[in-house]
């Protein structure tokens, strides 16, 4: 198992490592001048003299691999380079803005792991009845709507008609609410879904046929037998939705004017800030494949047939 | 008989979404008015029979570019979904049947674009090379295919050591034949089925570029930036924001549907 881990997590960092190319090649074959965007965002019109020698400093006349190597050892240093527009250290920018992104996500996660739980199970209680259909046309719709549509249609209900929320003041309790309701109800639609076939798989099995001959409560056996059973497939799913989460923020985040990483980084786009939107771009990245790892590592732990077959491809 | 009920419904939903395709393609010749032309004189105008939707903020018909918008979206998702499809397909089979270094390293290369969650690298790779639809499509492009290359990849590895290949092997046909005649007919029905699931996926990625001002650029019509534009007039004219996403969310319905029934018909063993 030790082995395994360890294995894994070189991958994971090859993986890493190459998600870093991926972003600076970005960056390197983008059509703007640093050195001009630099001298541009400073508020000067840099002569061609400037410009040449400012490339000449940032090191913008080197090699590709240099660059890359060069900018590669700030990172593994916790440096990302210095944000154009707002001339600090991307760090700062990032650590500004990160927990705001955080707060959404583990609100958003919260929800998605209730109420596509509750969902899922009703819905595969209740299979073929009425409350069953009601559940999955409603997760139906929720997989088909456009969230950016969604997040719109609340703020205009309940911001602009019942004026029940603010959404100017993020740092207000509730007014993380209707974003984190946006982020999560798409997601909810799909593992809605997802756990009613799990449990519904798990229903079908012997056990509970033998449970249920045993007089044995429906209520227990869906909490006792059914979900111990299907809870490693569930978490799987869960540690899946971290991407969807993390995509999603940046739809939100714009809709709702929420300050965290999704907005910075269109404000990075919209001012050509190269360093901050890579910064942006690399954090994500390492957070989704280090949680992703993190996941593997809990489902293996929890379910020892995974293990038996992952040593065995191993070797 | 329910399976006789599903395939009903299936071929029901394949009409309907056929008839949104090609109707799409016609309707710009229902719209009642230019969609780029301004009317100064009708801003921000409610709903009303010269403009069933009515007007945004320079005055142009909602009606007439969501018509306009149809054709841009639903041309844009099945562009890309057949530029990933065939790539991916291409790939993964390459992958599967050479199998070794090759299929290592195309599998890494995978690894390494779904190291990121995918609207950070389409924000990404638009942000970085400039928004437009070009760099939008070549972005989805560029995540896209991983899933299909390696879905046909896994499909391939698991027919081609099958005996009706043996059998087609020895009797000569060459490899392109055999991929072509034997395992192609074999992976097509799970990969058609994936594609079919995927349209709404698409169409919201785009949609979604295209909102947060990546994608299709205005004034050109698009679901996603007409309500990017339209959001600011929320408290006074709130069919900026009701049509275009109707029309998405309808739209993406429909295909969604298909998705699923062409799975249950295609696939049953599949719950």
């Amino acid at each position: 198992m030790k082995k395994y881990i360890f294995r894994r997590f070189l991958q994971v960092l090859l993986v890493i490592l190459g998600a870093t190319f991926l972003t600076f090649t970005l960056t390197y074959i983008s059509p703007g001048d640093a050195a001009e965007i630099l001298l541009t965002a400073h508020d000067t019109v840099p002569t061609e003299e400037v410009l040449e020698r400012t490339r000449e400093e940032m090191g913008l006349n080197d090699p590709f691999m240099l660059q890359y190597g060069r900018w590669l050892k700030g990172l593994s240093q916790g440096d990302l380079g210095i944000s154009y527009r707002a001339k600090v250290p991307v760090m700062d920018v990032l650590a500004q803005r990160i927990p705001m992104t955080v707060k959404l996500s583990i609100t958003a996660l919260c929800f998605l792991v209730f109420f596509s739980l509750l969902l899922g199970i009703l819905s595969a209680i209740y299979q073929n009845r009425f409350f069953d259909y009601i559940i999955r046309l409603l997760s139906f719709f929720g997989i088909s709507i456009p969230s950016f549509w969604l997040g719109l249609l609340l703020i205009y209900w309940f911001v602009v008609k019942m004026r029940y929320f603010t959404i100017t003041n993020p740092n207000e309790l509730k007014s993380i609410l209707l974003p984190a309701i946006t982020l999560t109800i798409p997601l909810v639609g799909r593992y809605t879904r997802q756990i009613r076939a799990s449990v519904l798989e798990e229903l079908s099995q012997d056990y509970v046929l033998g449970a249920r001959a045993r007089g044995t409560k429906e209520i227990k056996i869906i909490f006792q037998h059914v979900l111990p059973n299907a809870i490693i497939g569930i978490i799987t799913l869960f540690g899946m939705s971290i991407a969807a989460l993390l995509s999603g923020t940046v739809i939100v985040e714009n809709v709702f004017l929420w300050p965290g990483l999704g907005s910075m980084a269109l404000e990075a786009i919209e001012y050509r800030d190269y360093p901050l939107l890579q910064g942006y771009v690399i954090f994500m990245s390492i957070v989704y494949v280090a949680l992703n790892f993190v996941v593997e590592i809990v489902t293996q732990y929890l379910d020892p047939r995974v293990t038996i077959g992952a040593e065995r491809k191993i070797k | 008989m329910m399976k006789k009920i599903k395939r009903i419904f299936f071929l029901f939903m394949l009409c309907l979404a056929f008839s949104i395709i090609i109707f799409s393609f016609i309707a710009p010749k229902f719209a009642p008015n230019d969609p780029l032309v301004t009317d100064f004189q009708n801003v921000l105008r409610e709903p009303t029979d010269k403009y069933p939707f009515g007007t945004d903020q320079v005055g142009r018909c909602i009606y007439s570019r969501i018509l306009y918008g149809a054709k841009t979206t639903l041309s844009i998702t099945f562009l890309l979904l057949g530029l990933v499809f065939l790539f991916g397909l291409i790939i993964g089979t390459i992958a599967g049947m050479i199998g070794g270094k090759v299929d290592t390293a195309i599998m890494r290369i995978t690894d390494i674009i779904l190291s990121f969650p995918d609207m950070v690298l389409a924000i990404a790779v638009v942000g970085m090379l400039g928004p437009g639809l070009v760099n939008t499509v070549l972005a989805l492009s560029l995540i896209w295919w991983t899933k299909y290359a390696r879905l046909s990849r896994v499909l391939v590895m698991s027919i081609k050591n099958r005996e009706y290949i043996d059998a087609g092997r020895m009797a000569g046909g060459s490899p392109l034949k055999l991929i072509t005649r034997y395992i192609f007919p074999n992976i097509i029905s799970p990969l058609v089925v994936q594609l079919a699931i995927d349209i709404g996926s698409m169409m919201l990625a785009i949609a979604g570029l295209s909102f947060l001002g990546l994608g299709v650029q205005p004034p050109a019509p698009e679901w996603g930036n007409m309500l990017n534009e339209g959001r600011a007039y929320m408290q006074t004219a709130p069919w900026l924001l009701i049509y275009p996403g109707m029309a998405i969310f309808i739209v993406v319905c429909v295909f969604n549907v298909l998705g699923d029934t062409l799975r249950d018909v295609l696939d049953p063993k599949h719950i």
